[in-house]
């Protein structure tokens, strides 16, 4: 496609090339394990080179006021970027990435509208203009309401009367505004300040009716659209290094929403159109039948419990690192290993927030890799295991998700925490868990409650275990 | 139609190039452990932030003169450099601690506290 601008320096284009391997090589190193830092040092470092040879390497001479105001902006991007990222703690990785997901989402809204006018004429262009804007608003909005969702601001699913149709209608609509506009040419702008509120609009709508266990995939899925838009503004600028980090992020992400469906065996399908809001009342009605006495334990019985114990497994949950307890749950479990008996870690492929999130937290408290015992590994393990202590985990260890095809999780592969011999659950109250649903394991005949903050409960059992000798 | 068709027409190379880069995407992730669901997610988060080179574009043409235009190309780039440099910071920081783990393994547990 021809640049009205002209963005051709020969040595630009080899920045270009070299960002467009370093970003395949890089995604390629990052699916392993051992590669899997190296490949994000080379995708940063082809960026570089990229943003470095985009302002080096141009045509037209920078005016110093231009280039006062863009090395700020790099600046204190980079400044408050680094910041943000060495900070944030790693319980709140889902919140950052939809934020910065959306930031991206934005800046592509912000360029296709400062380009607009200036390809009114060309029908190429204007498609990438448009698309651009679109795709790129759903991902912004769509990102804000998810942010929201995960820090708690935005609670429960919020659902319109038939918010599937709705929605249907309203993507609809956006599409045919947009359609409508390229093929119309030159059209006046508030007609396109329409077409963004619109799609701005559907992101809000999408995201809103989803619940938050499944904000995850719904990050994903806007990461990829996030990409698109990133892809459409390479196919304006005829930017090579924009179209290729986009249309791979785009394709890329769209397989790993894929793969975390299947890890919570869950259809995309279901995901988006809510299977959760459809049949919760259901599983309410049969978790009531369900219902039992509920007992409870106290932390120094539960010490001696532990203490006599000779297989113990931990199933943490994402309450575990809301409450910070991760190190304290590696202490219980150093001092047990000390007194001869056995721990492990059963880890849930979705356990956290997202797929694999379990697993960098439990690494930052210093939980040796061997103890984390994946999903397929440790099932049948349970029914040797004298105690398996549930520490802010709930939906993965449903057996609801076995038994009752009624039910909103049914069909998701969990632990078999509810074959042990005992069953302790660590919760704050007796709340329903992330996905919204109550569940039948506390009512276990074998299993007790162990009420309270799990920071704070595990600190009392750790300091009541410490006055056993 | 006609519009759709030419648009085809003219950018044939271009759509082929987009075709190949799809199918590279879904290649080169195949097979990705589940532990590696969250940096991948978050390492191709900072990649799409490549929309940056179209903001600094922006920024290069505004004319100087034009204040509106000057504050809002700022603010792009400012928004796309946050999703690069953090994004790419913050990945690198989960991966560490990936590493630092996957470096001990091999060896003898330490019981420390």
């Amino acid at each position: 496609m021809n640049d009205p601008q002209g963005m051709t320096h020969p040595l630009l284009e080899l920045c270009y090339l070299a960002g467009s391997i370093t970003f395949i090589l890089g995604l390629k190193l990052m699916g392993h394990p051992r590669t899997a830092r190296r490949g994000n040092f080379i995708g940063a470092l082809g960026m570089g080179v990229a943003i470095f040879g985009t302002i080096f390497f141009r045509e037209r001479p920078l005016s110093p006021v231009v280039a006062g105001w863009l090395f700020a902006a790099l600046a204190f991007g980079t400044a408050i970027g680094w910041i943000t990222a060495r900070r944030v703690r790693m319980t709140q990785m889902p919140e950052l990435v939809s934020m910065f997901n959306g930031m991206g989402g934005a800046c592509a809204v912000v360029i296709g509208l400062m380009e607009y006018p200036n390809c009114l004429g060309e029908s190429g262009p204007r498609l990438a203009v448009l698309a651009g804007i679109v795709i790129g608003s759903i991902s912004f909005s769509g990102s804000l309401v998810a942010f929201l969702k995960l820090n708690g601001t935005l609670g429960r699913p919020l659902r319109l009367p038939s918010y599937n149709f709705l929605n249907t209608v309203e993507l609809i609509g956006v599409i045919a505004l947009a359609y409508w506009l390229w093929q119309a040419g030159p059209a006046p702008f508030p007609l396109l300040y329409i077409l963004l509120a619109a799609a701005l609009l559907y992101g809000v709508l999408f995201t809103v009716p989803i619940g938050g266990a499944d904000m995850p995939v719904v990050i994903s899925l806007l990461n990829s659209f996030t990409g698109l838009a990133a892809a459409f503004g390479g196919f304006l600028y005829s930017n090579y290094a924009m179209l290729t980090g986009g249309i791979l992020v785009g394709s890329a992400g769209t397989l790993l929403t894929l793969a975390m469906c299947k890890a919570m065996n869950r259809p995309l399908s279901n995901v988006v159109f809510g299977a959760f809001g459809a049949s919760s009342n259901a599983a309410a009605a049969g978790a009531t039948q369900a219902r039992g006495a509920i007992k409870d334990i106290q932390a120094g019985e539960l010490a001696v419990l532990l203490n006599y114990s000779q297989r113990v497994v931990i199933v943490p949950g994402y309450g575990l690192a809301v409450a910070q307890a991760q190190h304290v749950i590696h202490e219980l479990e150093s001092l047990l290993e000390r007194r001869g008996v056995q721990v492990k870690y059963a880890i849930h492929p979705v356990a956290g927030r997202m797929p694999g999130h379990m697993n960098v937290l439990l690494a930052e408290a210093n939980v040796a890799y061997e103890k984390l015992v994946e999903m397929e590994e440790i099932n049948p393990e349970f029914e040797r295991t004298d105690v398996v202590l549930v520490i802010g985990a709930n939906d993965v260890v449903n057996p609801a998700a076995r038994t009752s095809a009624s039910s909103p999780i049914y069909g998701m592969p969990i632990l078999d925490a509810d074959k042990a011999r005992r069953i302790i659950v660590n919760k704050r109250s007796m709340n329903a868990g992330y996905a919204g649903i109550d569940n039948e394991i506390f009512y276990h005949p074998n299993c007790s409650m162990f009420f309270g903050d799990a920071k704070q409960a595990l600190s009392d059992l750790l300091a009541e275990l410490k006055s056993i000798s | 139609m006609e519009t759709l068709l030419n648009f085809l027409g003219a950018h044939l190379a271009m759509i082929y190039f987009v075709v190949l880069a799809i199918f590279v995407g879904v290649e080169v992730i195949g097979g990705v452990p589940t532990v590696l669901h969250t940096p991948l997610m978050s390492g191709a988060n900072a990649i799409h932030g490549v929309v940056v080179l179209g903001a600094i574009h922006v920024m290069l043409h505004a004319d100087p003169a034009d204040t509106a235009a000057l504050a809002l190309g700022t603010l792009v780039v400012l928004l796309g450099t946050l999703n690069v440099v953090g994004g790419f910071v913050v990945t690198d920081r989960m991966l560490e601690m990936l590493k630092r783990r996957n470096e001990r393994s091999p060896g003898h547990d330490t019981p420390s506290a």
